[in-house]
């Protein structure tokens, strides 16, 4: 593989993206999907292109392999004029969609046949090139296995197979690690790496999560439809040396101490980590102690490594002049802490026929708590949510949500708790408006009071210039806020969030967790599911979640201490949850 | 690897890519029973209900006889409504309570003998005969009130005859029913029912499939492979087509020996003709597939757009001629109605080719205009 000198002239991209722009029509409204997108991927590289939901990134990928024509600009991949000749980029690139493409009523081998007949990979090419890559992604045994059987992290390996029946010179992967659980993305990337050198393939891969930015070598940002910016994450990580902390305290709440340092002076970002608060400051600003929070001499602040999301957040933060919005009052005053357990979860199984989705799990949830369910798709998280919620009863064991056990008193369990769907589930024909008189009512809210509720919903969600939009047409960010709105209409004493945050760019996240910190400083309950290792970061607590199992449960700082050692000195979650799923034996390879 | 990517042959892997198609296609369809079912079960299901449930003739139908007077000759005159096949007589001592009757539909005709029926008012042509019948069913009342008039003509001839007496007859008909002697509905209404089945076959079972692709994902991965619009069209005709004609063998086959419907033409032209028009219905699917991208909108679609209308339009069950003048133009825009014209002749009639080719040119220009305009609308974008 021949390295390439990073600015040399005669340095070839495999794709150039000039002034690319895509409009859509959406309910009356023009929503720029990319704005004047100008990029380029090296050749022999991996490139990843990051940004939140809803940034363009599918919209680019599609345009890339010719399925979308763009409205202006120039696309060039591999020397090909994409508008002029989609065919033959066809031919020559790869493409894996979101949802990997796979035929699920076939099996594997069916799958790599098909996609091998459509490539043109001829029949005696094939057994090489087929036990080559089932010999990569560990599906050997599984070939007559039918593809909706798999397990997602196979499904994802398999899709990427069929893309590569034929190699290609460049290689675009859409999302492919959204969902998956950590190990099958780990696995993913060292396939990937294992093709940029084997095969000399250019990748251009995106995602969602910021924490994979630093395994690329090359990152292009995209934010809402136009480009943030380019180059080596590590390049961006390494402007912010010396401007990243984790302060502690021992006597103030964590989150109490993330509301004040996000108000202080010279702060950029302050996010909940683990058992303190990960600071990001401004350019010359002093992390002193006595400067960030003045009176206060009990709290430690020490020196972290730059992270990629810190770099994001501080490249958006540029753009954006607002600063990051601080929930308002509280309209409840804030709750004594009590020691009362107000989820009781004992021994409790679910099966669906043979199948168990939860076997046997415990736990408890203190009033006031943030207790988050993480793991993958399929690990059982759904489920356990829906059983709390009394909409699916239990196969066996206990549980208890506000002292009710939900066998007996589901609907009156229900009526203390609030809940927010994975895609917000609101009435998408509804004004906002109309959403929170509808979502007030259900929870039988009349007259006067439903008045003062509404009234506080919007205020509260700044929500007042939005009210007669219609919530199919809103910002991403703006329907996380309106269905968190509906949530609460009702006041409820249990929060529960389903994947509140996924996708959602960093700093309408941030939004979002110094609400939710709010509401649990009130003593509101909160559980969340997901399977974004950041997000659990936020929690009190947490249990990790595998083929319907806890691995383990604890704090965040907890899990992670569990896996510190020489050569990681600082594990993430994910290294916690990978040394989990490793040391479960033997790793079960179908769920 | 070069070798790979350049395959020699450009045939070699066009026909590859299009026996990849159809295996996958096969595949799919011996995987997933909901397909058969549409080609097999629902032709069956279908035949059954039409073949035995629904019936246009008349029989046992419940009447009312009111005799004011009885006689000999009311009594002969009953007695042939006795004996007729079509008719359940109860008899009624008075005409009130015959209307009650005939008001809570106990019967759905009356026939009223006054107590002046005798040989002078027949002979004299006057009718003392009252007959009622329930008219909600216009169709089924004036069969019943045909029937009627049948027995009772019959009955006057006999009459006649026996007392030497002459009775002013105008005009003596001389019936002579063609094609279908014994006048069965089921010999009509089951040539007609296998268009539609035809059409229910071809254009759902297409249409749902490619949107199923939509709804997968699977469409958007096919697009970015060198596959083509054409290779992907006849990756979905092929399969389908070989089903759809599965599903017409089984349809008549049992129309031929389930239901006795006499097969008069040639089995060979009436394969040749579905043939023809399953490539309309498939052409029709197909077409609805580039507008409806998921299968509930894709299933609906195509039920309010080919079924539908050919249940109501193609002149299956309800006869286009006597349709108004603009329905009557839209009907030649339905496929099924040149298939129902050649199904009901081909089993009924046998080879009358100046109907036949006629109706199978319509299908072949709907035909090439349905497949043209899918070629032209199916594109390797997703706008």
């Amino acid at each position: 593989m021949p390295s390439f000198p990073a600015d040399s002239p005669s340095m070839e991209a495999s794709l150039i993206l000039e002034d690319v722009t895509k409009r859509f029509r959406s309910g009356g409204r023009i929503v720029h999907a990319l704005d004047a997108f100008s990029a380029r991927v090296r050749r022999g590289t991996v490139t990843g292109l990051i940004g939140p939901d809803g940034s363009g990134k599918t919209t680019l990928m599609r345009l890339i392999v010719g399925l979308l024509l763009p409205d202006h600009g120039r696309l060039t991949a591999l020397g090909i004029d994409v508008i002029r000749n989609p065919l033959a980029v066809q031919e020559s690139v790869g493409y894996m969609p979101q949802r990997f493409g796979l035929y699920e009523d076939l099996t594997v081998r069916e799958n790599l046949d098909l996609y091998a007949d459509l490539q043109g990979v001829l029949p005696e090419q094939r057994s090489a090139r087929y036990s080559e890559l089932m010999h990569m992604t560990g599906l050997a045994r599984f070939t007559g296995r039918l593809a909706g059987d798999l397990s997602g992290g196979m499904k994802q390996k398999l899709g990427l197979a069929c893309t590569l029946v034929r190699s290609p010179d460049l290689l675009l992967l859409d999302e492919p690690t959204v969902g998956v659980d950590p190990v099958s993305r780990r696995e993913l990337w060292s396939i990937v790496y294992r093709l940029v050198e084997q095969e000399g393939m250019t990748v251009l891969l995106s995602t969602a999560y910021l924490d994979e930015a630093e395994r690329c070598q090359e990152v292009i940002l995209i934010h809402q439809g136009k480009p943030v910016g380019q180059g080596k994450p590590g390049d961006f990580s390494a402007r912010l040396t010396g401007r990243t902390f984790h302060v502690t305290s021992p006597v103030v709440n964590k989150r109490t101490l993330q509301e004040s340092l996000a108000r202080a002076p010279g702060v950029i970002d302050a996010v909940i980590q683990g058992d303190g608060v990960r600071l990001v400051t401004a350019p010359g600003a002093s992390p002193d102690p006595a400067v960030l929070l003045p009176g206060r001499s009990d709290i430690r602040v020490a020196p972290v490594f730059p992270r990629f999301e810190d770099s994001f957040v501080t490249l958006l933060k540029k753009d954006s002049e607002n600063p990051s919005p601080v929930f308002g009052k509280p309209d409840r005053r804030p709750a004594a802490p009590t020691e009362e357990d107000v989820i009781v979860v004992q021994h409790v199984k679910r099966r669906f026929g043979s199948f168990y989705a939860v076997k046997d799990i415990s736990f408890t949830v203190r009033r006031g708590e943030v207790f988050g369910l993480l793991g993958a798709n399929g690990a059982g998280k759904s489920t356990t949510f829906r059983m709390l919620c009394g909409l699916l009863p239990a196969s066996e064991g206990m549980l208890r949500v506000a002292g009710k056990d939900l066998r007996r008193a589901a609907a009156m369990a229900r009526a203390r708790i609030g809940y927010m769907a994975q895609r917000f589930s609101l009435y998408a024909g509804l004004s906002v408006l109309e959403n929170l008189r509808f979502f007030s009512s259900v929870y039988g809210l009349r007259g006067g009071n439903q008045r003062k509720r509404l009234e506080w919903a919007m205020n509260e969600f700044q929500l007042g210039s939005m009210a007669d939009v219609i919530s199919g047409n809103l910002p991403l960010g703006y329907k996380q806020r309106l269905a968190l709105a509906a949530a609460l209409m009702h006041e409820p004493e249990i929060l529960f969030l389903d994947e509140p945050t996924s996708g959602v760019d960093p700093l309408a996240r941030r939004e979002f967790w110094n609400r939710i910190n709010a509401l649990s400083v009130q003593g509101v309950t909160i559980l969340v599911t997901t399977h974004f290792m950041e997000e659990a970061e936020y929690c009190d607590r947490l249990v990790i979640m595998a083929d319907g199992e806890i691995l383990s449960q604890g704090t965040p700082a907890d899990m992670k201490e569990r896996f510190r050692s020489a050569e990681r000195p600082e594990p993430s979650l994910e290294d916690a949850f990978i040394g989990l799923m490793e040391t479960r034996q033997p790793r079960e390879l179908v769920s | 690897m070069k070798t790979m990517k350049h395959p020699d042959s450009t045939r070699r892997s066009a026909g590859m890519r299009l026996h990849g198609m159809i295996r996958k296609e096969t595949l799919q369809i011996l995987r997933d029973p909901s397909s058969i079912a549409i080609a097999f079960v629902l032709p069956l299901v279908l035949l059954l209900i039409f073949g035995y449930g629904v019936s246009l003739d008349a029989e046992h139908v419940p009447i009312a006889l009111v005799v004011e007077h009885p006689s000999a000759q009311t009594s002969s005159l009953t007695s042939a409504f006795y004996h007729s096949p079509y008719f359940d007589p109860t008899g009624y001592p008075h005409i009130r309570q015959a209307e009650e009757a005939l008001r809570e539909k106990k019967v759905d005709g009356i026939v009223w003998l006054r107590d002046n029926f005798g040989g002078e008012t027949l002979s004299a042509g006057r009718s003392p005969v009252g007959v009622f019948v329930n008219g909600v069913d216009a169709n089924n009342a004036r069969i019943i009130q045909g029937y009627m008039e049948g027995v009772w003509a019959k009955w006057l001839e006999q009459f006649s005859a026996a007392q030497g007496m002459s009775v002013e007859m105008p005009v003596t008909l001389e019936q002579r029913i063609w094609f279908n002697p014994g006048l069965r509905s089921r010999d009509y209404l089951v040539p007609g029912l296998i268009a539609v089945i035809m059409t229910l076959i071809g254009a759902l079972l297409t249409a749902m499939v490619v949107a199923r692709e939509w709804e997968r994902g699977t469409m958007e991965a096919l697009m970015v492979t060198p596959v083509s619009v054409r290779e992907i069209l006849l990756g979905k005709i092929i399969p389908y087509f070989i089903l759809g004609m599965g599903g017409m063998l089984l349809s008549v086959a049992m129309a031929v020996w389930l239901f006795q419907v006499p097969l008069r033409g040639s089995l060979w032209v009436l394969l040749g003709t579905s043939a023809l028009f399953l490539l309309v219905a498939l052409g029709m699917g197909l077409l609805i597939s580039t507008l409806a991208k998921n299968q509930f909108m894709a299933g609906q679609v195509a039920i309010i757009t080919t079924f539908l209308p050919a249940f109501i339009l193609s002149g299956f069950i309800f006869d286009i001629g006597s349709m108004p003048a603009a329905i009557q133009w839209i009907t030649r825009l339905i496929g099924a109605r040149y298939f129902v014209a050649i199904l009901q002749t081909v089993f009924l009639a046998g080879h009358v080719w100046p109907v036949i080719l006629a109706n199978s040119l319509a299908l072949l220009i709907m035909g090439v205009i349905f497949l043209a305009l899918v070629k032209r609308r199916t594109q390797k974008r997703l706008e």
